[in-house]
């Protein structure tokens, strides 16, 4: 896909290389900002931030680096969420626990989408992510466990570990950062490993991976497997931080929100995700009191980041530095 | 609206904790008008609702009492992730002390459970679930306007004693719909009837034609629309369409509100059937009320949501007063003890479990020829008296009520 | 009172019938997406937003002008079409040479900005539009009774779908259209506009969609987001016949009105579903659709 070679040239060619020290540079800024950020700012809002981080980051490394757009990645964070939100509530499980679960269920959703939408490439990947997305919103419509328009109300938090009180705000939102940043990193690793470099082989010239003896569709197969159970971490966390879990998570506008986020952030860029993502939660939260302008600036920025602005802002800014971010 | 929420903003922080009552909260007693604004239930809650509570603000005084009383308001646009984050963001961060209306009962059980979890004060006006006083009663919550049993048992019964006793139930799916379908069921099945059939449909649905070709062959006597505002008059509209009524079956409106028959016309809902606990046109003060409200209100008359919330906002703010604090659990609390009086219901109780207790009425909707005057529509059939109105209070399973 | 398989016919007959209605939705909408597909190769997600915009200026047709219905048949489609038009040339030109998800992408925030903009101004529910007098009205059909307007959506969407497949495939302007498609460069070396053939191309798509709004605004009432959730089925339809063929786009579109109405019948909770798993299905087995050709 052209689209993620445009946004990474710099990096294609440092591939191969350790991270570099701007990155190890820029992976403590985010860090250092992230710890200090819950004193300043109302830490709900940061958590909201950070779970929809998370989700873009597992978005775009389907994106990014294997050059699939799913339009259907919803569901794992939304029947992740689901699945956590019951077991907590209804199981009575430790929240821990739960947003395991809620892993895992997407992780095998994951496969089960995954597998038949694989052998599909470009528009008509899009378009099965859809269906198949759009049958499990059906799903949870209809599911008696999922509540429907209500959804699962009332989930507790409890105590993670054992040891942290998650009704203590602050408390729950160090164990957030904490879970951000394993996924984060899991990712990174990701990237930066022989896979990535046979992920990236495969969206420059899939046929010639294929000549040197590489199963196209397993890796992306594994790929998209991974990218949807970190989306369901980031869904299962999203469930226990605002104790409800509802059908605006798997509708098919919330997959359309994640591709905003990394295509603003910038694809196929390691932070920016994670930046696309701050910057939409914050534009949200700043115009929900003027109602519905926040679709038509959200719908604004899809445009313009389309005509003009492809790279994105992290992309941007590696371009400006000439260092892969 | 936004600049009038900045400026208030603006106006609290600038004067500070100054305040006339030692113990409210950063001196400022912060009420939340939280409902839809833009979708199906705008027209019987939405802007009216925060005129409502604004005209309550300035009959009871309070800038002469010398407290400092402000009012915001959000658009949950019926969904409860949205309405959850407004009111977790309105009592963390914008100090606000009590949320009144929340029609749409999904967003009301979330906020239910958040007003308890943070001590705040909760009063529903525009929402119906009778669960609300029952399995989900909270000691920081009051069910103020009407509930899906009273509706029941007002129009349940009194469409099933005069020969409707086969029913078909066309519902919005969702916590409002399920309750009120559940209460109605139990009303028509108490008094000898059946139900034959039932279909749910999703919130905000357009075309009804579907459902109306089920009901249509059920051959039930009475098509009950168990949802409201958009829905009920889009399924009115369209069961005159496919000759619902000319086939013989009778159309049972649930939950109906003045500006539902204002939207549809006399000569499509004349003969309608349902329960209300307010009508402007009842007496001298409530026509007053309304004088006053269309005024500020582009000529609307109020709704018994709108009547609701003023009277909802008239009593927390005479409990405050007396009290001198507005902790939520305490003024709760305290409304629980003061009987109540505002010119709309007149004198009624708030019960342990949560419930204000008033007079509902059965209203038949006029004829063309029957009206005399604009907003001129219903005809009173029946007074139920305010002990008979609402469930009574052992059969709600509510954990409050001492058995 | 007959019953085949078990349903009475007077159920399984009317929700077919309201199948059918539905169905020419699906047609006439799809039909438009085909064509911009099959001839410009743009996925063009406004189209729901543009079809919003066909109901919403025959809403203003008739309140701030006074023009009817019939009016709004003729004159929402071309305004509409020129706003499409405005669009392809100021925006959607500069994509061709990208990846086709980019111009998914661009509609797509298209869409979104239209139907907030709407919204914004009109709120969410729907604003009344009234069925035209002369359409007024149903026919007793026995087992149901059957509103005229409702059957003369199906018939007018019929004659729509007919007369520009008939265009497309058999005139010799649809010939020069599908040329176009084929092979650009050559074709503009015969002489042909080819750019001025693309834009009038998706402006006439756009005004297919914008009809289409027309003939709902009596039926599902004009409303900001009518087609978000439409979109999506229209989509699922046009993969199902074939990305680029018209005949494709139109006979599915028809059936999967059909067989929701069936499945309403028989296990109604499946009803929204059921598209997309044939969808699912059509894509694994034929991936370029029933009657579609591999581009």
């Amino acid at each position: 896909m052209t689209t993620a070679r445009e946004a990474a040239p710099a990096a294609a060619g440092e591939a191969l290389a350790a991270p570099g020290r701007h990155q190890v540079t820029a992976f403590a800024l985010m860090v250092a900002l992230l710890v200090a950020a819950p004193y300043f700012i109302y830490p709900l809002f940061l958590m909201k931030a950070l779970c929809f981080a998370l989700f873009a980051c597992a978005f775009n490394l389907l994106i990014g680096y294997v050059g699939l757009l799913s339009f259907g990645h919803a569901v794992f964070l939304g029947s992740a969420g689901y699945t956590s939100a019951y077991a907590a509530k209804t199981w009575g499980w430790p929240p821990e626990f739960a947003i395991l679960m809620g892993t895992a269920v997407a992780g095998a959703l994951g496969m089960v989408i995954g597998a038949l939408a694989i052998r599909s490439k470009g528009i008509y990947f899009a378009n099965i992510t859809l269906a198949l997305a759009q049958m499990v919103y059906f799903f949870c419509v209809q599911a008696k466990f999922t509540g429907g328009e209500d959804g699962i109300q009332s989930v507790p938090r409890g105590f993670f570990l054992g040891l942290f009180d998650l009704r203590n705000i602050m408390g729950m939102y160090f164990v957030v950062l904490a879970i951000f940043l394993a996924g984060f990193l899991l990712l990174y690793r990701t990237i930066h490993s022989p896979f990535g470099q046979v992920l990236k082989a495969i969206r420059e010239h899939e046929p010639r991976a294929t000549s040197l003896g590489y199963s196209a569709e397993r890796y992306k197969l594994v790929a998209f497997v991974l990218s949807a159970t970190l989306s369901g971490l980031a869904g299962g966390t999203k469930a226990i931080v605002f104790q409800l879990a509802s059908l605006t998570d798997v509708h098919w506008t919330m997959s359309g929100e994640v591709v905003l986020m990394t295509l603003l952030g910038g694809l196929g860029t390691v932070f920016g995700p994670v930046v696309g993502a701050f910057i939409v939660i914050s534009l949200e939260n700043y115009l929900a009191q003027l109602g519905a302008w926040v679709t038509v600036v959200q719908g604004a920025i899809f445009v313009i980041c389309v005509l003009t602005f492809r790279r994105g802002v992290v992309g941007e800014i590696a371009r400006l530095i000439n260092k892969p971010l | 609206m936004v600049k009038r929420m900045a400026i208030a903003l603006a106006t609290v922080l600038a004067f500070g904790p100054a305040a006339a009552l030692a113990q409210v909260s950063d001196g400022v007693i912060k009420i939340g008008v939280l409902n839809d604004q833009s979708s199906l239930y705008a027209d019987l809650a939405g802007q009216g609702s925060v005129v409502a509570a604004r005209m309550a603000v300035e009959d009871f005084g309070a800038e002469k009492k010398g407290m400092k009383v402000e009012i915001v308001s959000a658009d949950h646009q019926n969904k409860a992730d949205v309405g959850s984050a407004i009111a977790r963001q309105w009592y963390d961060v914008d100090k606000v002390d009590m949320i009144v209306d929340v029609p749409n009962s999904g967003v009301a059980l979330a906020v239910n459970q958040i007003t308890r979890d943070k001590g705040k004060a909760l009063l529903v006006s525009g929402a119906a679930t009778a669960d609300l006083t029952g399995k989900a009663c909270s000691p920081n919550t009051i069910h103020w306007t009407y509930d899906t049993w009273a509706l029941a048992n007002g129009t349940g019964n009194a469409i099933v004693k005069t020969g409707g006793d086969t029913w078909f139930f066309i519902t919005a799916d969702y916590a409002f719909g399920h309750a009120l379908e559940r209460d109605v069921e139990a009303v028509v099945i108490k008094n000898g009837g059946k139900v034959l059939g039932k279909v749910r449909h999703p919130l905000n649905t357009a075309d009804f034609s579907s459902f109306l070709l089920q009901a249509q062959a059920s051959k039930a006597k009475i098509v009950g629309l168990a949802n409201a505002g958009g829905d009920t008059t889009n399924s009115i509209k369209q069961a005159a369409e496919f000759g619902i009524v000319k086939g013989g079956q009778s159309l049972a409106g649930l939950l109906v509100f003045i500006t539902d028959v204002h939207g549809l016309g006399l000569p499509t809902a004349q003969g309608l059937i349902f329960t209300e606990t307010f009508y402007w046109d009842l007496n001298d003060k409530t026509r007053a009320f309304a004088k006053r409200f269309a005024e500020r209100d582009k000529g609307i008359h109020p709704t018994m949501i709108h009547a609701g919330v003023y009277s909802a906002v008239t009593h927390y703010l005479k409990a405050v007063e007396a009290l001198k604090s507005d902790d939520g659990t305490k003024v709760v609390a305290k409304m629980k003890e003061m009987p109540t009086d505002d010119p709309l219901f007149g004198k009624g109780t708030v019960r342990v479990d949560g419930r204000k207790i008033h007079p509902a009425y059965l209203v038949e909707v006029k004829k063309p020829a029957e009206s005399k005057a604009p907003w001129d529509y219903y005809k009173i059939r029946a007074t139920i008296p305010a002990e008979q109105a609402f469930r009574p209070l052992d059969q709600g399973e509510c954990p409050l009520v001492k058995k | 009172m007959t019953t085949v398989f078990g349903i009475p016919t007077q159920a399984l007959f009317g929700q077919l019938l309201i199948g059918l209605i539905n169905g020419s939705f699906y047609a006439m909408l799809s039909l438009g997406l085909s064509v911009i597909f099959g001839l410009l190769n743009i996925i063009n997600f406004a189209h729901g937003a543009q079809y919003m915009m066909g109901a919403f200026v025959a809403y203003f047709l008739l309140q701030w002008v006074g023009l009817g219905y019939w009016w709004a048949l003729l004159v929402a489609p071309l305004v509409v079409g020129v706003v499409g038009v405005v669009l392809e040339r100021t925006m959607l030109k500069r994509l061709y040479a990208l990846d086709h998800l980019y111009g998914l992408l661009l509609t797509f925030g298209l869409a979104l900005v239209i139907q907030g903009l709407f919204r914004n101004e009109f709120g969410s529910s729907g604003l009344p539009y009234q069925i035209p007098p002369e359409l007024t009205g149903g026919r007793n059909l026995g087992f149901m009774v059957l509103p005229n307007y409702r059957a003369w959506v199906v018939i007018f969407s019929l004659g729509t779908c007919l007369g520009t497949w008939y265009v497309i495939e058999r005139t010799r302007l649809g010939a020069y259209l599908r040329a176009a498609t084929e092979n650009p460069s050559l074709v503009q070396a015969f002489g042909v506009n080819v750019p001025r053939m693309i834009t009038l191309t998706y402006g006439f798509g756009v005004a297919l969609a914008a009809l289409a709004g027309v003939l709902a605004a009596p039926i599902y009432q004009v409303n900001p987001l009518m087609g978000a959730d439409l979109i999506i089925v229209v989509f699922a339809v046009v993969v199902i016949g074939g990305m680029g063929s018209i005949l494709g786009s139109i006979v599915t579109g028809f059936a999967l009105g059909i067989v929701e109405g069936l499945t309403k019948v028989f296990y109604p909770e499946a009803s929204n579903t059921v598209i997309f798993v044939i969808m699912a299905l059509v894509l694994l087995v034929r991936p370029t659709g029933l009657f579609g050709r591999e581009k």
